[in-house]
């Protein structure tokens, strides 16, 4: 079995190594310090971590404040909470001037299984997308979430991390690097793309080995930035046959799925989206659990593959 | 320091702050009138008078930070901003058209505008991220923001106030422009606040109670050494939505509203004899 990592607590490692090398990262944290991994920020830099308590929208607006003044700021808390909650305060305040916050959802998607639909994020891409100035990043492993956090300090302007609760593998080879919009291919097939962010690239991948043992060809495709999309970059991965498949740990509508299918707007396509389908989430005993339920498996992948050969 | 030549000054600054008000409205043009012109004299006294800033160089780190957290009341900013010698005056009338330097709420793309506010409530908030900022760095600057009292109905505003308490931002001086009368109505009908005064205290904040329209009182307001409390520092200043033009004095109608010609003319002799 392939070793599981916490992609959050390399998170708030690899943020204490970078604030050591930048005086300007700045730590501001809504009360979820050990959830989100800034804790470690906190014993070794506390004087540029700040609690900024149970208060989001102001928590946000204080960052606008501090980039404001040379900062740059990393906003955490659930991403849930994030991007719903100081919505507007992300819009109005750091959006519009194209502020230099860095704002960390953590707890993404169903990986708070039990905490129930008011702590799952099913629609922060979505809403994050919307904005004109964000970049919107999902990575799929350690790796690659140190080499976006290392980006994301060198690119000025707002940009929106989901990150997940759960244990992660290790999907992309340490010396590719992160270069925003670029996709990056993991395994390679004829017949099918299949584009994935997060979670489920890694069952995008369980599944085309599953489909090769019936002579479907599916290449894999890595989306770690959701926005800017850049529809070459796209249609650079698509097939002969045309046939495409989205996975994302979202709802199907307004993540990964529809930016895609926007930059295929032109192409003759067979596309098939699979996320969590218009419906809110729901607390389960683990996290296995609660993506099945919701169809967020290899199984789903491959029998969604299986139906473009089965007219 | 106090005498009466300062004041004789700010009177007459004060006077070419509502011109340039009134110049940004113009004819027939909708504008926040009202909430300008209330806080017309506070604008006056930050600009002409208190703050360290310099309009050949509006980023230099040691200025002080004025925030127009009420934002549709930009216009008397906008027109202090002017005078100063941000940008030319002649955009004052090109105010809100297409590709504007002056848009209809602040953003930091016009010279001297240090935040994009006017969703509200958030201004505070990031006049607290200012102030935390100021602390951090060890720099001197003062930071000044504007609130209204309809604007003081938002939650945000009172998660700020608690930061910049705990965080004790003795650089922040919050000023309310109390002029009574929200969008609609007045605040004390259509959504009472109850006691400001009360309320910022039980915050833990230094509150003083000054005439935003009586320039001795603002400048000792002003002037009040907060630093020694290490809290931060509320002005609740009274004052007059409209006050300068006789129709928009008291009238929440002028909140956002526009002059004809003849209201125009009026409205200037009243500025004038103001």
């Amino acid at each position: 079995m392939i070793r599981k990592e916490s992609i959050r607590d390399i998170y708030g490692k690899e943020l204490v190594k970078l604030a050591k090398n930048n005086s300007n990262i700045i730590v501001l944290d809504a009360d979820l310090s050990t959830s989100t991994k800034t804790n470690y920020f906190e014993e070794e830099i506390p004087n540029r971590f700040f609690e900024m308590g149970i208060a989001e929208a102001n928590m946000v607006s204080v960052a606008a404040g501090l980039s404001l003044n040379g900062f740059i700021p990393f906003v955490n808390t659930f991403s849930v909470f994030l991007t719903g909650r100081a919505y507007d305060q992300i819009r109005q305040g750091i959006a519009v001037p194209k502020l230099n916050v860095k704002l960390i959802g953590s707890s993404c998607g169903l990986s708070d299984f039990a905490d129930g639909a008011t702590h799952q994020s099913i629609e922060d891409i979505a809403i994050m997308r919307a904005l004109p100035n964000m970049v919107v990043l999902v990575p799929v492993d350690s790796y690659e979430l140190v080499k976006i956090l290392y980006f994301s300090i060198n690119y000025n302007g707002p940009v929106y991390i989901r990150l997940t609760r759960s244990l992660v593998p290790i999907i992309t080879d340490e010396n590719d690097p992160f270069s925003l919009g670029k996709m990056n291919v993991i395994a390679e097939g004829d017949d099918i793309s299949i584009f994935a962010c997060g979670v489920m690239v890694e069952k995008a991948l369980e599944s085309s080995n599953l489909l090769l043992r019936e002579n479907i060809s599916m290449k894999v495709i890595n989306v770690s930035t959701i926005k800017p999309i850049d529809p070459n970059e796209v249609k650079k991965h698509i097939t002969k046959k045309k046939y495409v498949i989205t996975a994302e740990e979202h709802s199907i509508i307004g993540g990964l799925g529809s930016a895609i299918l926007e930059a295929l707007e032109d192409e003759p396509i067979i596309l098939r989206r699979i996320g969590v389908n218009d419906i809110f989430g729901q607390s389960a005993s683990n996290y296995d659990e609660l993506m099945n339920f919701y169809n967020l498996s290899a199984k789903k992948i491959v029998n969604c593959a299986r139906n473009f050969f089965q007219k | 320091m106090l005498n009466s030549n300062i004041i004789d000054y700010l009177d007459s600054k004060s006077k070419e702050v509502r011109l340039g008000i009134l110049d940004t409205i113009g004819i027939d043009k909708r504008g926040h009138i009202g909430g300008s012109l209330s806080v017309a004299d506070i604008i006056t006294a930050l600009y002409f008078y208190k703050a360290n800033h310099d309009p050949k160089n509006p980023k230099k780190p040691d200025r002080d930070r004025i925030i127009m957290s009420k934002g549709h009341s930009v216009l008397a900013q906008y027109a202090a901003l002017a005078i100063s010698g941000y940008f030319s005056k002649s955009e004052l009338k090109k105010a809100k058209e297409l590709g504007a330097l002056l848009q209809g709420h602040p953003e930091i793309r016009t010279p001297g505008i240090e935040a994009n506010t006017g969703s509200l409530g958030q201004g505070l908030s990031i006049g607290v991220g200012f102030a935390l900022a100021g602390k951090i760095k060890n720099l001197k600057y003062k930071v000044y923001v504007i609130t209204g009292d309809g604007e003081l109905a938002e939650g945000q505003i009172w998660e700020a106030v608690t930061t910049a308490t705990f965080y004790k931002l003795d650089n922040l001086t919050i000023i309310v422009d109390h002029n009574k009368l929200q969008a609609i109505g007045p605040i004390k009908e259509r959504y009472d606040l109850g006691n400001l005064k009360e309320k910022f205290k039980a915050f833990g904040c230094e509150v003083l109670e000054i005439n935003g329209h009586d320039f001795k009182e603002i400048i000792q307001a002003l002037d009040f050494p907060n630093s020694i409390y290490a809290k931060p520092r509320v002005i609740i200043a009274d004052t007059i939505k409209g006050k300068g033009i006789k129709i928009a004095e008291n009238n929440a109608q002028f909140h956002c509203n526009s002059l004809n010609k003849e209201e125009y003319e009026v409205a200037k002799k009243d500025i004038l004899s103001y």
